[in-house]
């Protein structure tokens, strides 16, 4: 077999990426366009994130993939194994061992520490898209700072259904400039996205863009003052295997007769609860 | 044997990318001062700024060479090792040079509204690097953070052109820091 | 008791295993040949090349053997390879002037120096199936003509010696390189034609025909169509010269058509391009089509933003492997997004309907 470079990708395609990445730190919540290049996964299977996280590894990474929150997902399994052939870096299923964490559609529910990447796959990263298809339009808008089209869209849900209706990927405000889009993780995680020590890094590889949270960056959901931003999850669920209360859940059905459960979205957050309270009872 | 060939990374890929996570742990931090090793630079150039360019600057990236590092010495180790062109400032993805021959920041590209990130990154080679001096705020930064900087005044307005403007990476010796454009900065 | 989802890690592996035997079908049948495809599947082969951007038809041929015939996933294969591939420059302009021509025709003249050349075509073929290929066999030598002229010139240079067609204007030495950095709109024609020469086939025929029948309507004649092996040389700044490195195949299509001019030129007749890796008439031509589609703006043509002349339209969407991809990956789970989703339909329809939700 080939013998290919450290993280895959050439030296001049990671040092394009380096300085997409350096921008898009110096700019936060701005889209830095980049020359992506065809990955050995689809486009829409995380070549973004993929490019982004093989520009920042070093040999000393712990690194952590997760897919709807869980370490085991098949396309978490593929990336993941990815890495550690083609960087031979170490890997972990443990939110507080990772250096780096790629992610789709989760935040992990062990809040992140200082020194920490997040890396996010994001499928469409332009967040005024589902208002205007065209770029040359929405890059204008970005510019001029002319967001009152999604504030438009935006009451025009509260006053047909008394609230904003968007359940994911919930469009955020990046210190007070530009409108992000946080990719499409449930709005549950959006307060995770706001003053967080890690550095959170967007990569879409098919659309070409790259952009970034730098730790310690306010990021605020947008809202109105009468209809405040609401983070949301099942209603008064509680994991059924471990009993958190304070996390994301996926809804299982369990039987056909309607029978079903909630339990951890996050695989890893969930496992170790319930291994500790499994010493608790030993 | 010839000078340039003997300063450059002994594992390239890993050398840079360690390299590269010190710049990006600066550049997210601003402020912050990180230590960059495993290749050496040609006088008058830093060992931090000479590892910056090697792992940010290539063939694609015009480089201005401002005063004493417009030398002989230094354009030959940039032909061998980066490949970069060299250009004017107005041209400029990449500056390297001291402060007073950088300045004024007007003169490198800012950056266009629609294309804020088409802007220059400065490569400030400075006599020392310590956390005092100026007050800096802003993504990044939990509370506050201080580093002596060559400029304050010039650097507001840098920082109130945001989203346009220039981003620094300020040098000296094995030392590198950064100053990207959102930085707020007050001089107490 | 329920417990999460796990072992994700073998299940992929054994699905590699049985694809790996599905692919390669029944044992007892004689394992294909990559140069029995290169040789016997020829215009697969082409298409991989064509859409994979990289002209190689034994990798071509093997990517078709590893994904089981499937086009748009043969064409990936290469595209994932090529991006590993050293850079080392870029080839001087082709001269498609001097390409040994195995076929050239003219929609527009009856005859022209260097003639008509049929070349080995469907066309006139009658599409009845040949149940004499099911047995295997070698066709009696095709009559042979002593090789004509060497250089063809192009049928459409005899118009613009008239000064009847729009000169083309010269390229900058710059070439944009789309697949070194990202598209920007307005894109520049070079630029376009790049995208084009590697977007989908079915996507680009789809669009040419939409302006045939009436959806930004251009009137093309096919000027000239030509196939042929042209050299493609570099220039050795170590050696201060130009060298030949490769031979390759290629179609070319010019279509001339109508321009009432604008305001600001005269009425003559434009051009669309088509070039393509390999022999594909139909891509060549769809691409020449929507490339004159597409010049409707830079010639002030007030025809209205039929898609084929949307530029945005369509050059984000001809990528097979960008559209491919993203269509394909909702089938990776969305658990989170839709149990959102489902979360606030529910809260919808409480509020909306409070009877109906007790």
């Amino acid at each position: 077999m080939t013998q290919y470079n450290f993280a895959y990708l050439d030296e001049a395609t990671k040092r394009m990426l380096r300085r997409a990445i350096l921008k898009a730190v110096a700019i936060p919540g701005y889209q830095v366009p980049f020359s992506s290049r065809e990955m050995p996964m689809p486009y829409g299977w995380g070549t973004g994130g993929v490019q982004v996280t093989a520009a920042c590894l070093v040999p000393e990474d712990t690194l952590k993939v997760i897919d709807q929150g869980a370490d085991d997902t098949t396309n978490a399994v593929s990336i993941r194994k990815f890495f550690a052939r083609v960087a031979g870096i170490a890997t972990t299923e443990a939110t507080a061992r990772a250096s780096v964490i790629q992610t789709r559609h989760r935040i992990p529910e062990t809040p992140l520490a200082a020194g920490q990447i997040l890396v996010f796959q994001v499928p469409i990263p332009e967040p005024l898209r589902f208002l205007e298809p065209r770029e040359t339009e929405t890059r204008t808008m970005h510019a001029l700072e002319d967001y009152g089209l999604m504030q438009v869209r935006l009451y025009e849900d509260i006053a047909r259904h008394g609230e904003i209706a968007r359940a994911y990927a919930y469009p955020v405000r990046v210190e007070g400039r530009y409108v992000m889009d946080p990719s499409p993780i449930p709005k549950f995680d959006n307060p995770k996205l706001h003053m967080s020590p890690a550095l959170q890094l967007f990569g879409a590889g098919r659309e070409c863009r790259i952009y970034a949270l730098p730790p310690f960056t306010r990021v605020e959901s947008l809202d109105f003052d009468d209809y405040p931003f609401t983070p949301s999850k099942a209603a008064g669920q509680a994991c059924a295997i471990c009993g958190a209360a304070d996390s994301y859940l996926d809804e299982v059905i369990t039987d056909d007769a309607g029978g079903r459960m909630f339990v951890c979205s996050d695989t890893e957050y969930c496992s170790s609860r319930a291994a500790s309270q499994q010493g608790d009872a030993a | 044997m010839n000078a340039p060939l003997t300063t450059g990374f002994a594992d390239p890929a890993r050398d840079a990318a360690r390299a590269f996570r010190q710049v990006l742990d600066a550049m997210a931090h601003p402020g912050r001062i990180v230590t960059l090793t495993g290749a050496l630079a040609p006088a008058p150039c830093s060992d931090a700024a000479a590892i910056a360019l090697m792992v940010l600057a290539d063939s694609t990236t015009p480089l201005h060479l401002a005063g004493a590092h417009d030398c002989a010495a230094l354009r030959d180790w940039v032909a061998f090792h980066l490949g970069a062109p060299l250009c004017g400032a107005q041209e400029a993805v990449f500056a390297l040079g001291a402060w007073e021959a950088l300045a004024p920041l007007s003169r490198y590209p800012q950056g266009v509204p629609d294309y804020p990130d088409r802007s220059a990154t400065l490569i400030v080679e400075c006599p020392e690097l310590r956390n005092d001096g100026v007050r800096l705020t802003g993504p990044g930064i939990e509370k506050d953070a201080w580093l002596n900087l060559p400029d304050a005044v010039a650097l507001q307005a840098n920082a109130a052109r945001f989203p346009l403007g220039c981003d620094l990476l300020l040098t000296c010796g094995p030392s590198l820091a950064a100053l990207p454009r959102s930085t707020r900065l007050e001089v107490c | 008791m329920y417990v999460a989802v796990k072992g994700g890690e073998r299940a992929i592996e054994n699905a590699h295993g049985w694809l790996a035997e599905a692919r390669r079908g029944d044992a007892t049948v004689p394992d294909l040949a990559v140069d029995q495809i290169r040789e016997q599947l020829a215009l697969a082969v082409d298409r991989v090349m064509a859409e994979g951007s990289l002209y190689d038809p034994d990798l071509a041929a093997l990517a078709l053997k590893q994904a089981r015939g499937d086009v748009v996933e043969a064409v990936f294969l290469i595209r994932a390879f090529r991006t590993t591939l050293p850079r080392f420059g870029a080839s001087a302009p082709l001269d498609t002037g001097a390409a040994q021509i195995i076929r050239r025709i003219s929609a527009t003249y009856k005859d022209a120096p260097g003639g008509q050349v049929l070349g080995p075509t469907f066309d006139y073929t009658h599409r009845l199936l040949d149940f004499g290929l099911a047995e295997s066999a070698t066709p009696a030598p095709a009559p042979e003509a002593p090789s004509s002229l060497g250089a063809v010139p192009h049928i459409l240079s005899h118009l613009g010696e008239e000064g009847l067609i729009q000169p083309e204007r010269e390229g900058g030495a710059e070439v944009p390189d789309l697949t070194r950095a990202p598209l920007e709109f307005p894109a520049s024609r070079p630029l376009r034609l790049q995208a084009l020469a590697r977007g989908d086939e079915g996507f680009l025929l789809s669009l040419a025909y939409s302006t045939q029948r009436g959806y930004g309507r251009n009137h093309a004649f096919i000027g000239e169509l030509r196939i042929g092996h042209v050299r493609v040389s570099a220039y050795l700044p170590e050696l201060g010269f130009e060298i030949d490195f490769a031979e390759i195949l290629l179609t070319e299509c010019e279509t001339v058509n109508q321009f009432q001019g604008s305001k600001s030129e005269p009425a003559q007749f434009t051009r669309g391009y088509g070039l393509v890796f390999g022999q594909s008439e139909r891509k060549a031509i769809s691409m020449a089509l929507v490339d004159r589609a597409l010049r409707t703006r830079e010639l002030g043509e007030d025809t209205g933003s039929a898609p084929a002349q949307d530029e945005e339209f369509v050059l984000s969407h001809c990528d097979n492997i960008q559209s491919s991809g993203f269509l394909e990956h909702i089938k990776l789970p969305h658990y989170v997004d839709f149990q959102a989703e489902l979360e606030l339909i529910r809260k919808l329809r409480r509020r909306a309907m409070p009877e109906a939700a007790q």
